[in-house]
């Protein structure tokens, strides 16, 4: 009898035994569903250069993933991302990290990349607190949480819209989805990799060890049942007032449209230069 | 492509402007930089440039970005550059950290101004020195080559590019603002005549688990992406397959020691010096843009008849041990300048003490290159 094997397992790093993720992190669905997205869109993990920053998410394609894969400082892996689409045109570049990576100390590259609207899928998993220091507020965590550098409570107003900043910044495909919702988070992530563009989704995924027992949730399980009851898709959230609104996670995809992406205008602008066209 | 790579011929060129034509030469085809003076001549001429011959130039968000995108370039197979000063350096130094533990290729161009902070910046001092060798966190290596005149900022930065591919390592010109606003003659020969170094990379189809692309002391060949090579790149500590390792300190020592003996192996073929001391009794040491006035000095100490020679540091970093011992076994006396506080001093001292007397000699004001008078009077000053 031939042993059980997970269909997505031949995209895993064969030199990997196992993941690091706490029992109970989101991290494994959205892995999950991103590898069911390439596998529905028919592609190869050669198709791709995954790039990750410092921080729990990070840890999603590296090691995890059998394919080229920057593991980068924290903060950058958008700007590391940059050079790599710039050399390698064909291939898709996907960044896949967490709220403090890619919203705290790497917020400029994050806005200035949707601006220019360069060609990358950006994956931002965002579980409101930095877990692997050991569970510190980040600009996303609630204000009055409890956490180990604001023991007596946030004190500060956290971002309660990143993909909103994103799709200001001039984003062409923005969604956000929480880890309640790993089909229609697949089905975004195909979009992204399909899209040209700067495609920026939004993950809220619950992490259970370092945030969960500080905001008196009991478990991944309750956290997933919360994502859940607040979650409003955003055709209905129009028709709600703000009183309706608030303490909802609007969720779906935010924002589709077509605008120049920014290695194509490269293509473009060297035309001008070698044609010597000013 | 309407124009050629390499721009032959003789010129009255910038000095920043032949740090960009020689970049082109030796393939560069990717650069990313940020503008700042007293540098933003090399990122004008390859914005101008790059895209005429295939390549392009992009203007990022800040030093950080630039340093990231030049990274990520080169790993994509790309040669690859930016250009800044002593404040772009200070915002690099974390990225250029990570290329040396992932071991890039790369060029770093920093054309120093007038520090600390944003100091004086059209004013050339050499204040970055010991920065490109010690302003990362942790212990490693790194190369740098100090330029003296225009046609230096095109021949050290063919050669930079060509170090950086051979030895898989960020390498740096340390010019200045004087060298880089410079204008002098500059020849750039024919291509056929400019070596041209591209790194090692595993044969193509090379089984990835057969890989082994880092911590080779006599360097590894690069799995560079988009070839099927499924790397996995981190600069957290890793083995020979670019695994991480998070929990032994075997594995942290070899990290460490690997990298650092990938440079320091090769050191005898990466080290240049320019030598002219034979019978010298005194011997003036400096690099750089002061090498010109200490130049200037011994020739005008001999027309007097005062026994004055001159070694210059092409390349203070791996640093030159051996050279300056050789030296200051046949010298007396050993005066070291520098257009700042004493940065190499200290390195230097070290090495000749032992042998000769070492002192040393910054220009009356740090920020100008040393009057040769004022070194003629420290030559008649220590030979008294």
């Amino acid at each position: 009898m031939s042993e059980l094997t997970h269909p997505l397992h031949r995209f895993i790093r064969p030199t990997v035994p196992h993941s690091t993720f706490c029992p109970g992190c989101g991290d494994g669905i959205v892995a999950q569903s991103i590898l069911r997205a390439i596998d529905e869109l028919g592609m190869d993990l050669d198709d791709f250069v995954f790039v990750s920053g410092i921080g729990c998410a990070a840890w999603i394609p590296s090691p995890l993933f059998n394919a080229d894969v920057l593991h980068t400082t924290h903060g950058r892996p958008i700007a590391f991302a940059f050079g790599i689409k710039a050399g390698l045109p064909d291939k898709k570049v996907m960044v896949v990290s967490g709220d403090g990576d890619l919203v705290a100390i790497g917020g400029n590259h994050l806005i200035q990349n949707a601006r220019r609207n360069a060609d990358l899928t950006v994956l931002c998993i965002n579980n409101g607190i930095y877990g692997m220091t050991g569970g510190q507020a980040a600009p996303t965590t609630p204000m009055g949480v409890r956490t180990t550098t604001t023991p007596y409570g946030t004190f500060e107003n956290p971002f309660e819209d990143i993909s909103a900043m994103v799709i200001a910044a001039g984003a062409s495909f923005v969604a956000r989805w929480t880890t309640a919702h790993p089909r229609e988070l697949t089905r975004s992530i195909k979009k992204a990799i399909q899209r040209k563009g700067f495609s920026f989704i939004e993950v809220l995924s619950q992490c259970p060890v370092q945030f969960g027992r500080k905001a008196g949730l009991s478990g991944a399980v309750q956290m997933i049942e919360d994502y859940k009851k607040r979650s409003l898709l955003a055709r209905e959230a129009g028709k709600l007032g703000p009183e309706e609104r608030k303490g909802r996670i609007v969720v779906g995809e935010l924002v589709e449209m077509d605008k120049p992406e920014m290695f194509e205008e490269v293509q473009k602008m060297k035309a001008r230069a070698e044609g010597g066209v000013s | 492509m309407n124009e050629k790579r390499v721009q032959s011929g003789r010129y009255f060129m910038m000095g920043n402007v032949a740090c960009a034509e020689g970049a082109i030469a030796a393939g560069c085809e990717f650069a990313a930089g940020y503008p700042i003076t007293p540098a933003t001549e090399i990122a004008n001429t390859l914005a101008e440039r790059l895209p005429k011959v295939g390549g392009a130039f992009f203007q990022m968000e800040d030093e950080i970005s630039s340093i990231a995108a030049v990274i990520g370039a080169s790993w994509a197979g790309k040669k690859a550059m930016t250009a800044t000063s002593g404040p772009g350096i200070s915002l690099m130094l974390e990225n250029i950290g990570f290329a040396i533990g992932v071991e890039t290729p790369c060029v770093i161009v920093n054309v120093q101004r007038g520090a600390p902070s944003t100091g004086m910046p059209t004013i050339g001092i050499q204040g970055d020195m010991v920065q490109a060798k010690h302003g990362s966190h942790g212990d490693y290596q790194i190369i740098a080559l100090c330029p003296s005149s225009p046609q230096e900022m095109f021949d050290h930065t063919v050669l930079a590019f060509n170090y950086a591919e051979k030895y898989r390592t960020p390498v740096f010109v340390l010019s200045d603002a004087f060298v880089g606003h410079m204008r002098e003659e500059v020849t750039i020969p024919e291509a056929d005549r400019i070596e041209r170094v591209y790194r090692k990379i595993p044969a193509p189809g090379t089984d990835p688990l057969e890989i082994k692309g880092f911590l080779d002391e006599d360097v590894a060949p690069m799995p560079i992406f988009g070839q099927g090579f499924k790397a996995h790149v981190t600069s957290s500590c890793h083995d020979e397959v670019g695994k991480r390792n998070l929990i032994d300190i075997s594995a942290l020592d070899k990290f460490i020691r690997k990298l650092s003996n990938k440079i320091l192996k090769h050191r005898d073929e990466i080290t240049l010096v320019e030598k002219d001391y034979e019978g010298a009794e005194v011997v003036l040491v400096s690099y750089g843009a002061v090498a010109r006035a200490a130049r200037a000095a011994a020739l005008r100490a001999r027309e007097e008849g005062l026994p004055v020679g001159t070694l210059r540091l092409i390349t203070p970093w791996p640093f030159p041990s051996e050279e300056i011992e050789k030296m200051a076994r046949t010298a007396k006396q050993v005066i070291v300048l520098e257009n700042n506080l004493g940065q190499m001093y200290p390195y230097i001292k070290a090495e000749a003490a032992p042998f000769s007397q070492v002192s040393f000699l910054p220009p009356r004001w740090v920020g100008e290159i040393h009057d040769p008078e004022h070194i003629l009077t420290k030559i008649r000053e220590v030979l008294r």
